[in-house]
């Protein structure tokens, strides 16, 4: 049972921190929005979709890849990466506006019920995922490999490949960025202000929508650069994987400490491994099983998440 | 003053039923359903669903969302318990039907409460554990907890996998009705009768102890709790009957498809029948009612532009919660105003 784990250890744990990079990013989009409004950013998982789209847009239809082409090399290596990551980043933070735009605010201007908040993003997430259907006609659409995946070297029995290196240190540095906007801009600090009192904000006179917008596109890049890395790995996107995602990342937030930035990279990366690690050791079929029992237990025992505040009565 | 009374359909039915005396309630009920019982033979009308068969249309999608609705309704709107994993009970209800149906001579009316026990059990099994979670928390548990259910079915021996069980028995024959695949008018009826038990049962509780209970839970739980109410037995009370009621659909549907698997108690679902109670009207049974009827049917309606319906779907729910927020047929107003003005103070 646990043969493959020990064997392959160094392989797994490299993998699991590569999916535990592309589970922060987007557990972000959850965890920001959660943090300001107190709301499950039910689309977050639809906004992902859309931005893995972007990356496949650019290889496809704006550098021309095909999937025989050769991969790119040298400068031209590097220019269509960072297109790639601008145009998913940029698809999926307009996406995201759009959502808070058309979901969240009037009904926030209102100050109606979070249910009926809950069901108008939940529509909103059926209507991006199935204009996503419509347009791509139900088929998995395959992206051209663009950065080839050498193995650069082995340590410990593990390869060590370009794809796994690139996405784990691109991700890093755009977490550490987005982290260290909300810590030190203004607009950042404005965020953490009307995510601690929003009244309070209010009155220090913090302009509420536009931190709320704001924040969803911030969301909403992390998500998009989450897009640009599954790509990178994984190679092909459909209309329905955003479900799956999701679900995986908010999971990751509420491991973290939902509405906590640092929760959300913790809670990431455990997920991260967790998954790897559980799917060799039962299969990957009971991975999200595990997962889920993983959730539950933390939620039991520490309700507030690994690295939450207080929160469990307050958010009735 | 009115005048705008006829367009306020919800304030307009409650006029008329405030001021009719005990006969006229007594005909009043009974001509609709009446009404709602000779449904399938409209077939031919402006009512038809284009390709699905009307009649099986009437029980799933429609007949069995209305039931599941207002199952669903004693959790999400009764005492305000967000629930996204309600599918887990239907799906429960369904696999014991299959199982027990296939395996056993025992037939669909046997099975039923088993298949409601088994559902409550399991309704209490999550219930004691995560209820003392609230809000968002309690809602990504419990869709945890549909989701592990889904995988446990699709990944066991018994339940067949991925393939799922077939040939699940009818129900048999109740004097002179029968159940046939092809004319499923009386599977409408059978769910029409469920319908009004659960409408029954929700009525009585509600003026009742647990009623009272769990309106004090929803409006504020702590407070609750300090008027020496037992928040954690009414809340699992409510999640088990919650259950019973999926499971009893499950049992049915299951009765009534002939196959069932894995894929068809996604997540989806559960989160359907939280838009038909929301889109109704939270905690309003005849909100749900109509809530349920409108998302059950009109993806099946407006098949004509088949590929975009459910992107139709998704519009509808956006639109309709940006303009009517508590729903179609919101709960009483004078409640409402209450909550405003303890809001407001």
């Amino acid at each position: 049972m646990f043969e493959v784990l020990i064997d392959q250890f160094w392989s797994l744990t490299l993998a699991g921190i590569s999916l535990g990079f592309i589970y922060v990013l987007v557990s972000l989009g959850y965890t920001m929005v959660y943090g300001v409004l107190r709301m499950i950013n039910f689309a977050n998982s639809e906004i992902f979709m859309w931005g893995t789209f972007g990356t496949i847009i650019t290889s496809r239809d704006i550098f021309g890849y095909t999937q025989t082409s050769a991969p790119a090399t040298g400068s031209k290596l590097a220019l269509v990466l960072v297109t790639q990551l601008l145009m998913s980043m940029a698809i999926a933070g307009l996406t995201a506006i759009f959502v808070e735009y058309v979901a969240y605010r009037r009904l926030r201007a209102k100050g109606t019920n979070r249910l009926a908040t809950l069901i108008s993003a939940i529509g909103i997430s059926i209507v991006l995922s199935e204009l996503m259907r419509l347009l791509t006609d139900s088929r998995p659409v395959g992206s051209p490999r663009v950065l080839e995946k050498i193995i650069l070297t082995e340590v410990w029995g593990a390869n060590i490949r370009l794809d796994t290196i690139v996405t784990i240190f691109a991700a890093a540095l755009i977490y550490f960025l987005l982290e260290r906007f909300v810590q030190l801009s203004r607009m950042g600090k404005a965020i953490r202000a009307v995510s601690m009192n929003e009244d309070a904000a209010k009155l220090m006179g913090v302009n509420l929508n536009r931190v709320i917008t704001t924040t969803f596109l911030v969301g909403g890049l992390a998500t998009g650069a989450a897009g640009f890395f599954y790509i990178t790995v994984f190679e092909y996107s459909k209309f329905n994987i955003g479900f799956t995602m999701g679900m995986a990342a908010f999971t990751a937030a509420v491991l973290g400490g939902i509405g906590n930035i640092r929760g959300a990279f913790y809670g990431g990366l455990f997920l991260g491994l967790l998954e790897v690690y559980a799917s060799a050791v039962l299969g990957t079929q009971w991975k999200a099983v595990t997962v889920f029992i993983v959730l539950v237990l933390v939620l039991l025992f520490k309700p507030n998440g690994l690295f939450g505040e207080a929160v469990q009565t307050t958010r009735a | 003053m009115k005048i705008r009374n006829y367009w306020n359909l919800r304030d307009f039915g409650a006029n008329i039923w405030e001021n009719a005396g005990r006969p006229m309630r007594v005909a009043i009920v009974l001509t609709s359903i009446l009404l709602v019982g000779l449904l399938p033979f409209m077939g031919g009308s402006i009512l038809a669903t284009p390709i699905a068969s009307f009649d099986a249309v009437l029980v799933y999608p429609v007949g069995m969302f209305v039931l599941m609705s207002l199952g669903l309704n004693i959790v999400v709107g009764k005492s305000g318990m967000l629930d996204l994993g309600y599918v887990a009970f239907f799906a429960i209800g369904a696999y014991t039907m299959a199982y027990l149906g296939t395996t056993t001579n025992l037939n669909t009316w046997e099975i039923m409460p088993i298949g409601i026990a088994l559902a409550m059990i399991a309704g209490v099994l999550l219930g004691i554990p995560t209820l003392r979670l609230r809000g968002d928390y309690l809602a990504i548990v419990t869709l945890g907890f549909g989701e592990i259910v889904r995988l446990i079915l699709l990944n066991s021996t018994w339940s067949k996998g991925p393939n799922g069980i077939a040939n699940i028995p009818m129900p048999p024959d109740l004097g002179p009705l029968e159940f046939e695949l092809k004319n499923q008018k009386v599977f409408f009826w059978v769910v029409i009768v469920m319908i009004l038990l659960t409408i029954w049962m929700i009525r009585r509780l509600t003026v009742r102890r647990p009623g009272r209970a769990w309106e004090a839970i929803r409006q504020d739980e702590d407070a609750a709790e300090l008027m020496g109410i037992h928040t954690l037995k009414y809340k699992i009370w409510s999640f088990t009957l919650g259950a019973a009621v999926g499971g009893a659909a499950g049992v049915l549907f299951a009765s009534k498809n002939l196959y069932i698997a894995p894929e068809m108690f996604t997540l989806q679902v559960s989160i359907l029948i939280l838009a038909c109670v929301v889109f109704g009207g939270i905690g309003n049974i005849w909100g749900v009612i109509v809530g349920a009827t409108i998302l059950g049917y009109l993806p099946d309606r407006i098949r004509f532009i088949s590929d975009a319906r459910l992107l139709a779907f998704g519009l509808v729910l956006v639109i309709v919660m940006n303009f009517r927020p508590d729903g179609l047929l919101p709960r009483k107003k004078r409640e409402k105003a209450i909550v405003k003005r303890e809001a407001n103070a």
